[in-house]
């Protein structure tokens, strides 16, 4: 993540003050800026303002959420809006736990989602790297045929797949909602792209000194991918914590469900309790938003870059 | 090994290496495929089979006890008269137009965002990527709330000024509006970020000398910013459209499963769904799949050929 985060750093924030390890860049920016004289001050007036209420009106959601998650339904339900709760109601988000099976979401959710991350990380570096760099009967036969998946939106698998699913029966279960999702082609290509990139002077003086494949592979040029592999990690994470369609597919009870997916259904019931909703829609982002906010976004402007 | 490198070393020119490499890469033998088959095996069970099996039932018709029947092209004949794909199709190119109006907002925010020395950019950057990270059935619970006809937070502000807002979720025609409001929403911080990996590439030398030569500041923006930005543009519009063809999640999370509007506010994706999953119609399900790959490959073609009129490849 480190190694990540020093080789974007160059390219996502130039000209961009960052708190704490902005010096250098800062710096850059008084360089750029004193033979630019009339961009400070007044014209970043407009800009501020700009995104300031462009900044509020996309947090705005988010803010209201967490203000209902701690009223009382009726207070939700008034025609004028309570802007604050005349009491903070703490319990909504205890009763989240009691009333739903927001546990064995979370649970399900944590268990896809790391063991998709994993997956995807270990298969597509490897096929990755020997598409890059091994030479083999059909590599490009079976390369193009792994890519022409990018091609094809994800519905045109789905009646297949939830029938190999149903097959092995692993309807309702953590390895039917996994399954799919463990093979990658747009990770494939990712780390494909990452190992072009390399310099091939290393490998050849390892192979050279006699080390296999495998170690040169595990040794020498996975370290000098874990840019792209955090890439692929972000990705992999942000879409598995967030999928609806396959796990709604595959999970009809409750308690076998993600938490995208148990969202969804509950705000289907006639039955609403809207700031126990709220509360729990609020849990089931945070790990995510938490986790990983600021390694996206370099994340993204890494690959976008590519 | 000690003599073996001390032998390579003298010859280790650009052009003499490169047949020592090829021998021994010829000689990975088995490895390759230890490397490949893994992830080939897993491609091919969930991907590439389903891929030729779908084409496939799109030509069958499903029993209601199982097993299917082959029917040749019936399953297309009915998709092709079926209101109900083109009003899906319609109401996903409503959404894909909503969507869209983001771009040019995203290219002048992100062009804010990279004015040299301006403060807070990083917060700013967050705020606006909040939403495209976060849950969509998540945010959709929210949104929900604030579109809600009776007590919404929308209807509220607008009585403010006078206008009676309706009910924008179970009215048939705001319903696909508003989910492509929250779609808007979602996506502009995913354009904004490419967009200020595409502006990093400029030269600021560019707007100095425009400067030097009295260019105002929407002058440069117009001029130099979004002719050297197209590349970018193009990657981001492409990006949108075959998202927004895929509308699902949102709509579902929005709209809810029961909601009246429902039949009248599918996109293409909720009909197959609805149609493979509610109605356990798998064959028609699987040629509305195919519709929907082809309508993409084809909007996506269509895109790349008229880049070559407006995108600067320089």
């Amino acid at each position: 993540m480190t190694e990540q985060l020093t080789a974007t750093r160059p390219l996502t924030t130039r000209a961009v003050t960052v708190p704490g390890s902005g010096r250098p860049t800062a710096a850059a920016a008084r360089r750029r800026d004193a033979g630019r004289p009339g961009k400070r001050g007044g014209s970043h007036v407009v800009a501020h303002i700009v995104l300031g209420v462009g900044g509020f009106i996309m947090a705005f959601p988010f803010i209201w959420q967490i203000i209902m998650s701690l009223s009382t339904n009726a207070e939700v339900q008034s025609v004028v809006p309570t802007f604050w709760p005349a009491e903070l109601q703490w319990q909504n988000y205890a009763a989240v736990f009691e009333r739903l099976p927001f546990l064995d979401q979370l649970r399900t959710s944590i268990v896809i989602t790391v063991i998709r991350a994993v997956a995807q990380i270990i298969l597509c570096t490897l096929a990755g790297y020997a598409f890059a760099r091994m030479r083999f009967r059909g590599r490009a036969v079976l390369l193009a045929v792994t890519l022409s998946i990018l091609m094809v939106p994800s519905q045109a698998y789905l009646i297949s797949q939830y029938q190999i699913v149903q097959g092995f029966g692993w309807l309702n279960t953590t390895l039917g909602i996994v399954a799919p999702g463990l093979f990658s082609a747009f990770g494939t290509f990712l780390m494909r792209t990452a190992f072009l990139n390399l310099p091939t002077e290393l490998e050849e003086a390892a192979r050279i000194d006699g080390a296999s494949p495998f170690q040169i592979f595990w040794k020498i040029m996975l370290p000098l991918a874990k840019p792209s592999i955090s890439v692929l990690a972000i990705t992999t994470v942000l879409w598995s914590w967030n999928e609806l369609l396959w796990p709604l597919v595959v999970s009809t009870y409750a308690n076998s469900m993600p938490l995208a997916a148990g969202l969804a259904t509950l705000s289907s019931d006639k039955t609403t309790d809207y700031p126990v909703m709220m509360a729990a829609s609020i849990l089931a982002m945070a790990p995510v938003l938490i986790v990983l906010q600021r390694r996206v976004i370099d994340g993204l402007a890494f690959s976008g870059l590519k | 090994m000690t003599s073996q490198t001390l032998s390579s070393t003298p010859t280790g020119s650009a052009s003499s290496r490169k047949p020592a490499r090829r021998g021994a890469a010829r000689g990975d033998g088995a490895w390759p495929w230890l490397f490949v088959l893994p992830l080939l095996t897993g491609i091919g069970v969930f991907f590439i089979w389903p891929m030729i099996q779908t084409a496939y039932y799109s030509f069958t018709e499903w029993g209601v006890f199982g097993g299917t029947t082959f029917i040749g092209i019936e399953n297309y004949v009915r998709l092709f008269a079926d209101p109900r794909l083109y009003a899906s199709l319609g109401n996903t190119l409503i959404y894909t137009a909503v969507v869209l109006l983001g771009i040019p907002i995203a290219v002048y925010l992100a062009s804010l965002l990279n004015l040299p020395g301006l403060r807070f950019a990083s917060f700013y950057r967050v705020l606006f990527f909040l939403p495209y990270v976060a849950m969509p059935t998540a945010v959709a619970i929210v949104w929900r709330i604030i579109f809600n006809g009776d007590f919404g937070i929308l209807n509220y502000t607008l009585s403010l000024v006078g206008i009676d807002g309706p009910y924008w979720i179970s009215t048939p025609g705001t319903a696909m509006f508003a989910v492509a409001l929250v779609g808007l929403w979602s996506s502009l911080g995913f354009s904004m970020i490419i967009l200020a990996s595409g502006l990093k590439n400029i030269p600021p030398e560019l707007y100095e000398a425009a400067e030097l030569d009295g260019a105002t500041r929407w002058r440069q923006f117009r001029s130099i910013t979004v002719p050297l930005l197209t590349p970018s543009i193009f990657f981001v519009t492409i990006i949108t459209v075959i998202s927004s063809f895929q509308l699902f999640d949102l709509l579902y999370a929005i709209l809810g499963s029961t909601n009246p509007v429902l039949p009248k506010s599918m996109s293409l994706v909720y009909f197959f769904y609805n149609q493979g999953f509610v109605q356990n119609d798998k064959g028609y399900a699987a040629a509305i799949a195919i519709v929907i790959f082809v309508i993409i490959g084809l909007v996506t073609l269509m895109q790349f050929r008229l880049q070559k009129r407006w995108v600067n490849n320089d």
